[in-house]
């Protein structure tokens, strides 16, 4: 996409790109949260202040105020959760706990480092280029037809299933029956969930917010998220895993324990900055400034919805996440894709990008400045009016 | 019935008989609480992992130690952590950017995987100037542990590596984890498919590579931790050519480099040769007490080259682009202004503090009449205690002094017979440890 887009700008020079591609944030992170990041950088310079390694799961206050923030009432624990510098980096490390031999399965379409890291470490066999998946993925299709939540039914089984909700590219939140079906299903194969939850803050309706809120979940998942797309932090890098006590290997061994020795050896902890920014975040006030960030995308969201809705086309998600899926039906996702760049100046991102399971669509992401936004929407209307 | 058809889950214990199952077997206290395992494997390698990983380890012997003795004042020489404060001149770079942040114009988002442009440029001119190394050659990371992780998934498991004998753990550890080290020999204290190369006081702690069999990776640290001993000129160009001809790749981490006093080669690129055969990763952790800001960076030449010709930068900038984010965007302008005229010599005070720490460490142990290495290059000191249990003198020296080192044994069997004393502290407690040192021993 940054070549398309680069060979794009050095075609048009004096176009205005608009880049609503890569879910990348724009909008300031609240001072509530910089101060606390200023302050603790500073206190580096003094004896009181400074502080060397820290614990490689994290700090404890931080850990607490994520496990009462987001999981008061589901039984996980601050020594349950393990803070990060990002759920990209946790998605890897929690491969290299897993190893080679397990079997994987993903949504299609899906984020893409779940199957990119699933081929680093060996475990998806040959890609076979005529059906664009790799042999030993199981791909689970989510579409507009089965409400983007796939049937199980037809789904075989493997060790790990990696599930997103709210789902990027499709925006599709699952309901509460759907999790519950997913983790029915997870405890029947004896299967681990890796529930990813990073857009969970974006929810509007009262889909759960995490794969905890589902009986027996503790059991069958582990649950990564980030701070990435709450609070701007996409350049400050955090992020948390959590991994129930419950959750066990097939001869008993709890998952958390290993994964707490891929932690110490292959890592060393969060930024100590990152992570009392992290904390800023939790508070009372940064909380709520988070909350208002998040609005402002929300936003953004229903207006980049509203456009595409009043153009006539088939659109999905936008009401839980800051992605907006439009459906094309019968046309290559690139083909759409460079039709768009060529013709309005704005990125989007092909959805065959994320899988087989994506092409007909574009995701459209909701980062972006407002005037931006509202352009980009002018231009869209324009070129489908 | 038998209970394996009515629990097919497993429990506590694997069940090596089937038994009759009745409900009071069930109800009865032999019986493990019904729970669901699911039916992931565990991977084998992690199984092979001996225990847990070395510092944490020596974390859990210093509580144990404190619970025992509540009103100990312990002085902590074991893990090589950072003590003195960061100079102001970096932190309110990093606070300014922090601030920034808050702006529509200074607002970043998703950085470049590989770091800042404006920092690798900054590390190439720094550290590897007239080296033929440019900025786009280095990758900025989160730490040298980090790096170390992500160069063995990049590396994969069908390669064989050779590390020294002792060494930093993480090389073993992460070997083990990624499936290239086989089976622990419990005899010997070894990986079976490990090659180790002895560094020892005997052979100027530099192995003898007319003896050391042929590995794809060789992980060599210098200077090094434990022994704190820097690879000479000499020493780094015999390594470059035993890696040439066995067509080997070098893994060197000079995280040390700045505490160098000597001429030795700060980087394993000062030696001819070296930029076709050798990675080399580095770290702001020592250099400039980022131990918990966490900056490192990696290099790799464009020149090196697998047995296919495909150049390894590629794939370790698509591991890079998968398996990371990119280092904290605040965390890089801290690393940027450690590398300012300002910002460097501030940096250099803080190290020539370490230093004298380990001048008056390395003193106190020789008056003992203990014969000791390192303490000159490196911020380590490694004292010998022939006949000993490193262990053992371990917790005699934590028992009766309440000083905390790091057994040599920690580190692979060659450290045996050695403890590591590090020199990180405020210098009030270096000068006390070393008078309960020289009182107890």
């Amino acid at each position: 996409i940054a070549r398309r887009k680069a060979a794009h700008m050095l075609k048009y020079p004096d176009a205005e790109v608009i880049s609503l591609g890569i879910g990348d944030t724009t909008e300031p992170i609240p001072e509530v949260i910089t101060s606390a990041l200023a302050k603790r950088s500073y206190a580096l310079s003094t004896q009181e202040g400074y502080s060397g390694y820290g614990a490689e799961q994290g700090e404890k206050p931080l850990r607490a105020a994520i496990a009462s923030t987001f999981y008061k009432d589901l039984g996980i624990e601050e020594g349950d959760i393990f803070v990060s510098d990002g759920a990209k980096c946790d998605i890897s490390r929690l491969q290299i706990v897993f190893g080679s031999n397990v079997t994987m399965a993903v949504q299609d379409p899906s984020y893409p480092a779940y199957v990119d890291s699933s081929v680093i470490m060996g475990q998806t066999g040959e890609f076979q280029k005529d059906a664009e998946k790799y042999g030993k993925i199981e791909y689970m299709r989510c579409t507009a037809e089965n409400g983007f939540f796939p049937d199980l039914s037809t789904v075989a089984r493997t060790d790990i299933i990696f599930f997103c909700s709210p789902n990027n590219p499709t925006g599709a939140a699952a309901t509460r029956e759907q999790l519950t079906r997913l983790v029915q299903f997870a405890k029947d194969n004896g299967s681990i969930i890796v529930y990813d939850s990073a857009y969970a803050l974006y929810i509007s309706d009262d889909n759960p917010r995490s794969i905890f809120e589902i009986p027996g979940a503790k059991e069958v998942a582990i649950e990564t998220s980030s701070f990435s797309k709450y609070a701007g932090f996409t350049g400050v890098r955090l992020g948390w895993t959590v991994i129930p006590k419950e959750l066990l290997f097939s001869d008993g061994f709890p998952v958390a324990k290993d994964f707490n020795r891929i932690v110490c050896t292959c890592f060393n902890g969060a930024s100590n900055i990152s992570q009392a920014g992290g904390l800023a975040c939790l508070s009372p006030e940064g909380f709520k400034a988070v909350h208002e960030v998040i609005g402002f995308y929300k936003e953004n969201t229903d207006i980049i919805v509203e456009t595409f809705n009043s153009l006539g086309f088939k659109v999905y998600g936008g009401k839980n996440a800051p992605y907006v899926w439009v459906q094309f039906p019968g046309r290559s996702s690139w083909d759409v894709f460079s039709e768009i760049l060529e013709k309005t100046h704005v990125v989007t991102t092909p959805g065959s990008g994320f899988g087989p399971g994506g092409e007909g669509f574009i995701r459209v992401s909701a980062f972006g400045h407002r005037g931006n936004v509202l352009e980009a929407c002018k231009r869209f209307k324009h070129l489908y009016k | 019935m038998y209970v394996d058809q009515v629990h097919p889950k497993c429990s506590t214990t694997p069940l090596k008989a089937t038994v009759p199952f009745t409900m009071d077997f069930f109800l009865s206290s032999r019986w493990p609480v019904p729970r669901h395992c699911t039916e992931v494997s565990r991977n084998v390698n992690m199984e092979s992992l001996q225990s847990g990983y070395l510092f944490p380890e020596i974390s859990m012997r210093e509580s144990e130690h404190i619970r025992k003795h509540p009103d100990a004042r312990l002085i902590r020489l074991g893990i090589g952590d950072t003590t003195q404060p960061i100079p102001d001149i970096i932190t309110s770079a990093m606070a300014e950017h922090a601030f920034a942040l808050s702006t529509v114009k200074g607002y970043k988002g998703y950085g470049a995987e590989q770091g800042n442009m404006a920092l690798r440029t900054a590390i190439a001119d720094k550290f590897y100037k007239d080296m033929g190394i440019e900025g786009d050659e280095i990758f900025i990371s989160d730490g040298a542990q980090s790096d170390i992780s992500r160069l063995q998934m990049l590396l994969g498991s069908n390669v064989t590596v050779a590390v020294q004998d002792p060494s930093f753990p993480a090389y073993i550890d992460t070997s083990v984890i990624v499936g290239q080290a086989g089976k622990f020999l419990k005899e010997t204290g070894k990986y079976r498919n490990i090659v180790y190369m002895n560094c020892r006081p005997e052979n100027n702690f530099f192995p003898d590579l007319s003896t050391t069999s042929r590995t794809d990776i060789i992980f060599f640290c210098s200077p090094n931790n434990p022994t704190g001993h820097a690879a000479t000129w000499q020493q780094l160009k015999k390594l470059v050519e035993f890696a040439k001809a066995n067509g080997s790749i070098i893994v060197y981490d000079s995280a040390y480099a700045a505490y160098i006093t000597d001429p030795s080669p700060r980087s394993i690129y000062e030696i001819p040769g070296a930029r076709e055969v050798a990675i080399e990763i580095s770290s702001f952790s020592k250099f400039a007490g980022f131990t918990g800001v966490r900056l490192g960076w990696t290099v790799v030449p464009e020149e090196l080259r697998y047995s296919n010709g495909y150049p390894v930068i590629k794939d370790f900038n698509r591991i890079v682009c998968t398996c990371f984010n990119g280092a904290s965007n605040i965390v890089q302008a801290g690393g940027l202004a450690c590398l300012s005229p300002d910002g460097f010599q501030a940096l250099r005070t803080v190290i020539d503090y370490y230093k004298e720490n380990a001048k008056i460490i390395v003193d106190a142990f020789q008056s003992l009449g203990l014969k000791v290495n390192g303490g000159k290059n490196a911020p380590y000191v490694w004292v010998q205690f022939p006949g000993s249990s490193s262990w053992d003198v371990f917790a005699e020296i934590l028992e009766k002094t309440h000083i905390l080192t790091i057994p040599g044994s920690g580190f692979g069997p060659g450290g045996n017979e050695h403890i590591r004393v590090s020199a990180f502290g405020h210098r009030e407690y270096i000068s006390e440890a070393c008078r309960r040192l020289k009182n107890f021993l």
